[in-house]
């Protein structure tokens, strides 16, 4: 299958129509749903009806960059006069009044929008599973999860019933998802592409970004839903770099970091042996590598379990049944309106982590919990910079096991959790940060973790590219998809 | 560290979320973990260390001009409201 | 153009006669107790759009007409803060010559209510734009009391509930929800309700005169809510405080304090205990009453609000809003004092506006050598004027100028002061000018020497039974031969002239 720059610019040459194109897909997400649920609403009629302005504008010889190409939205994208959910029973219903910037953006761009995708409830999740609207399975083995939160995203595009999508990552759902699904996942720097319309879970530590085949098409689609945004105070105004034309500087002098603290046991031999493989290409492009030490990396994971669901628990507090949203039947007061509105439209991870923010930021416990968490979190950006000022980016592992199976780490919550020790960090420290596919354990993609300093997105797509241009694992899909 | 039963309450009615009895354990247990989980981060020695709010150091607060930018699109907005009347959001009535 | 603010002056008394600064009613049993209240104001900032959103602030628009997706605490929606709010926010912090913070920090006050769609009010509190400064506030008794000013930080309105004919609901009204907001905390400084009423006088005006606050209580721009507390007199321990809310006029904040002093010292002296809770004072029965809905202590979970970044704020900044200052009220009052030769309380009265003030100094400006002779008809007859049909100096009824013009009538003896009532009045009544009325009735001053002897002399003609009493000794028959010769001439001859006159000729 065509990869997502090779259809951009079929499009301009006019050898097929977007009209074509959008219809194809559209047949194979249709076909999929009941095996892989990846899509919560398919918007077909709005989709025909860009793609065939997009043919307008090609003709016309005025498309933009992405004229015609279907994409799918994280259904915590806002999409004006759609239903966005976030994979919730609270916004089951919740048809959003305006655009995020990001799909206001890629549709100025030309993108055509096939539909909205299935995700873990309101971001909190390493499985799809939390979702109200059912589990997304993994293309690769539809008894496996896909990852998450992003669950949706990426299934659709290792399933190919999209050529990208639009994603998250607060903790690691568009790294993780991708790593398990055998695609390339990017989470830019924060404050690197806008949060207005991008529901919040944590505020200082969601990014949008993108899901796709390979390097080269991230890059294209980062290019275009990257830049300053006025309605998002925490946006950073600098310029976008073209990354597309960074992809193919040679890797010759790349310092390549591997990080200490997570060459250890927690990581599946086989796994680690995927990773070792894929460092040695690196090394054969002329990188170097060394070894760095993050000493207070480990705290990671604590230090995220305070700062996001202390966030979470504030920006959820909007959802009261008042204003929009899911509303309990026949409140008797108020307090039952909000307690039964809130209470049936969460699911529980959702409530978990509510109660756990409430907790650490109440009285008596806001210094113990959550100042100290922002103190290690001072401690880990530390760490990193640190570790930049001796090599160029830091290599390693996505996720501590390939996919695991529907239902198998559900029962308890930590151990969930500890799915994203490796992703984590670049989040608490707002670091761009990728995965890309570097082979199979039991038949399962394993995914590279490339992490590079603030604003370096494009070395780490140039990283990515140039180990793809090398190997083929990111043009391996599964078979039943193919 | 466990958390009681009280606490799960409280922090519940913090949040407004109704929880069922049966539930409450269940929220104890989980929460309790995550709370030892996060007792991890006392290994760490964070004095004189400032706490880090945001992920980018040194960044300021942006200023917009005092303009009005917005019009009335309350008909729009309140398209998704649960319950409203001649403009106004409902909810059963609050006694102050 | 309807009030926005207390009448003129205090309805033309004068201070001498009341009691002793900042002190209650005197009582035996109350003198033993010290009242000690602090106050917080919200004060809402003019600017034309929300502190965080672009919508109107304006007053008055339907219901949710002005209130945009940020403000509804839509999904996936960010505050963008508007400047003029901080530009406003120092230019206060400066008139009360307070430190202005170089970095300042939003946070987040978590609750529940449906008036506070995001469920949290952005608001600030460790760390708040203005720290301490203080304001001087003049007491009835003239002397003057310094009341510091703990902080004062920016936070944003929540919305409205409306309660009533909606049946089994409440409706909310979000328009309000968004507008910014200045919070003042003063120091537990005030020692009675009077001294509380002055200070949040003093503010009332201050903001005003800044312009970052149109100060209208009857819209909820100016709120104010009371710290009281008792002590025994002596103790410098602080007793347990109730807070009372959202009261909207200087006159119920009086009261309200005095009935919760009042209240808190009898519920002690009966043995009982004074519970730290929020109280509204309910003006139909005067007195103030526990809200239900606070009992417990809310845990507000503040942290800092993590979709903004730190308000940071150079010297520039500063000096360029200092530099904008307009000549604050003190200032101001004290150089009409040396200016124009005004009392301290004269300069008081005529600087309580900006307004009034320079409406004053325009007048002033054109009758230069009658500045108290302008001071005694802004403070005496326009505002008597005003007051009657509820204006402001502002409106047009009576024009700077147009009064100036009466006033320099009167200077230059064209007509006397007592004509000069009745010349206003027609003036009030039909927007003409002093020269058009007198005029047009005829009311020249008779000044001419000859004129006055004569009417003098036909009065005494016409009198001789009280003219031989006169000059038997009746001395009080003087005011008698004035009032007739006044009558005669229309009340138009000069009272000076008329005195001389009338005194030689009477003596024969």
């Amino acid at each position: 299958m065509n990869s997502l720059t090779q259809l951009a610019a079929g499009l301009r040459a006019k050898q097929f129509s977007s009209v074509e194109l959008v219809r194809a897909y559209l047949e194979r997400i249709e076909a999929s749903q009941p095996r892989l649920n990846a899509f919560i609403s398919v918007t077909a009629a709005q989709a025909l009806e860009a793609a065939a302005a997009a043919d307008r504008d090609i003709a016309a010889g005025r498309g933009g960059p992405l004229a015609g190409v279907p994409i799918g939205h994280k259904d915590l994208f806002c999409t004006a006069g759609v239903r966005t959910t976030c994979g919730s029973r609270m916004l089951e219903n919740f048809v959003s009044p305006y655009d995020a910037t990001v799909v206001a953006k890629l549709k100025a761009a030309g993108a055509v929008t096939l539909g909205k995708l299935n995700m873990d409830e309101f971001a909190m999740g390493s499985s799809n599973e939390t979702s109200h609207f059912g589990p997304v399975r993994n293309p690769w083995n539809t008894d496996f999860v896909p990852g998450g939160s992003s669950g949706g995203s990426a299934a659709a595009v290792a399933a190919r019933l999209v050529p990208a999508a639009t994603a998250t990552d607060t903790g690691g759902s568009i790294r993780q998802p991708a790593a398990l699904c055998g695609i390339t996942g990017v989470k830019p720097t924060y404050g690197r592409v806008s949060r207005y319309g991008m529901i919040a879970f944590a505020s200082s530590l969601d990014q949008g970004g993108v899901l796709a085949t390979s390097a080269e098409d991230a890059a294209l689609i980062l290019r275009e839903m990257a830049g300053f945004d006025p309605n998002d105070s925490t946006s950073v105004d600098a310029p976008v770099p073209d990354y597309v034309a960074a992809l193919d500087t040679p890797l010759a002098g790349v310092r390549i970091g591997l990080i200490k603290e997570f060459l250890d046991e927690g990581l599946d031999r086989e796994n680690e042996s995927r990773i070792r493989e894929a460092l040695a290409v690196l090394e054969r492009l002329g990188a170097t590598l060394r070894e760095v030490s993050l000493p207070n990396l480990p705290l990671s994971v604590p230090a995220y379990y305070v700062v996001a669901p202390a966030e979470c628990s504030s920006n959820l507090a909007r959802y009261d049944g008042v204003r929009f949203g899911h509303r309990c039947k026949d409140p008797r007061d108020l307090q039952d309106l909000y307690r039964r509105s809130r209470g049936e439209g969460f699911g529980a991870e959702v409530k978990r982590r509510i109660m756990t923010g409430t907790y650490v930021l109440s009285a008596g416990y806001y210094d113990a919990y959550y100042l100290k968490a922002q103190r290690v979190r001072q401690l880990i950006n530390a760490d990193f910079k640190r570790a930049f000022e001796e090599v160029d980016v830091l290599v390693g592992p996505t996720s501590p096991t390939a996919a695991f199976r529907i239902g198998a780490k559900t029962a308890d919550p930590i151990t969930m959790y500890l799915n994203d020790i490796y992703t984590i960090g670049a989040n608490l420290a707002g670091l761009p940060a990728l995965s890309a596919p570097c082979g199979f354990v039991g038949g399962l993609p394993v995914g590279l973790q490339i992490v590079g300093p603030h604003f370096a997105e494009a070395r780490i797509l140039n990283v990515a590219h140039r180990y793809q241009l090398e190997t083929d694992w990111h043009r391996k899909l599964p078979e039943r998809f193919a | 560290m466990s958390l009681t039963r009280a606490q799960i309450e409280s922090i519940a009615h913090l949040a407004r979320l109704q929880l069922e009895p049966a539930e409450i354990p269940v929220y104890q247990e989980s929460l309790s973990r995550i709370i030892d989980l996060v007792g991890q981060l006392d290994r760490a020695d964070t004095a004189g260390v400032a706490p880090m709010a945001h992920p980018l150091p040194g960044l300021t607060q942006r200023l917009r001009p005092d303009a009005v930018t917005e019009e009335d699109r309350h008909e729009l907005y309140q398209a998704n409201a649960p319950q409203v009347a001649a403009g106004l959001y409902l909810v059963p009535k609050v006694i102050e | 153009m309807t009030k926005s603010s207390g009448t003129i002056g205090d309805g033309g008394s004068r201070p001498e006669g009341r009691g002793a600064a900042g002190t209650e009613p005197r009582n035996a049993q109350e003198s033993s107790w010290e009242t000690v209240i602090g106050l917080e104001i919200h004060a809402q900032l003019a600017t034309r759009s929300k502190i965080f959103s672009g919508a109107s602030t304006a007053y008055g628009a339907p219901p949710n007409a002005q209130a945009s997706l940020i403000d509804l605490g839509f999904p996936g929606v960010l505050p963008v803060l508007n400047r003029e709010v901080v530009r406003m926010a120092v230019r206060f912090g400066l008139a009360i010559g307070a430190r202005i913070a170089r970095q300042s920090v939003f946070a987040r006050k978590n609750y529940f209510y449906p008036d506070l769609p995001k469920g949290y009010q952005i608001s600030q509190y460790e760390l708040p734009i203005v720290a301490q400064g203080a304001l001087d506030v003049v007491l009835d008794d003239g002397s003057i009391k310094r009341v510091g000013i703990t902080r004062a930080h920016l936070e944003e309105d929540a919305g409205k509930s409306l309660h009533e004919g909606l049946g089994a609901f409440t409706g909310i009204d979000l328009n309000r929800a968004g507008t910014p907001l200045i919070e003042i905390v003063s120091e537990p400084d005030m020692r009675s309700a009077k001294e509380a009423v002055a200070y949040m006088k003093k503010v009332h005006t201050l903001v005003r005169y800044l312009e970052i606050c149109d100060g209208n209580m009857q819209e909820g721009s100016f709120r104010c809510d009371a710290n009281v507390s008792v002590r025994p007199r002596g103790s410098d321990k602080f007793g347990t405080r109730a807070e009372i809310k959202n009261i909207n006029s200087f006159r119920f904040v009086e009261k309200a304090i005095q009935y919760e002093v009042a209240r808190q010292i009898e519920l002690i002296e009966s043995g009982g205990k004074v519970v730290q809770e929020t109280r509204l004072y309910d003006p139909d029965k005067g007195e103030t009453r526990s809200m239900r809905t606070k009992e417990e202590a809310n845990d507000y979970r503040y942290f800092p609000d993590p979709d903004l970044l730190p308000l940071a704020l150079d010297d520039a900044f500063i000096e360029e809003v200092r530099k904008d200052l307009p000549e604050l009220p003190d200032e101001k009052a004290a150089r009409f004092a040396t200016q124009y030769g005004l009392s301290a309380y004269d300069a008081g009265v005529l600087t309580a506006s900006r307004e009034l003030a320079d409406y004053y100094e325009e007048v002033a400006r054109a009758v230069p050598r009658e500045p108290k002779l302008a001071a005694n008809w802004v403070m005496g007859e326009l505002a008597a004027a005003l007051n009657k049909e509820n204006l402001d100096v502002g409106s047009e009824k009576m024009p700077a100028a147009r009064l100036a013009g009466l006033i320099a009538r009167i200077a230059d003896q064209t007509i006397s002061g007592k004509i000069a009532k009745e010349v206003f009045e027609a003036m009030w009544a039909g927007g003409d000018s002093a020269d058009a009325i007198i005029e047009s009735k005829g009311l020249r001053q008779i000044t001419d020497t000859g004129a006055i002897e004569r009417a003098i002399e036909e009065v005494m003609a016409k009198n001789p039974g009280q003219l031989a009493d006169y000059r038997a000794g009746k001395d009080k028959l003087f005011g008698f031969f004035v009032g007739q010769v006044m009558k005669a001439t229309q009340g138009k001859a000069n009272p000076a002239q008329l005195n001389e006159l009338l005194k030689k000729k009477l003596s024969g």
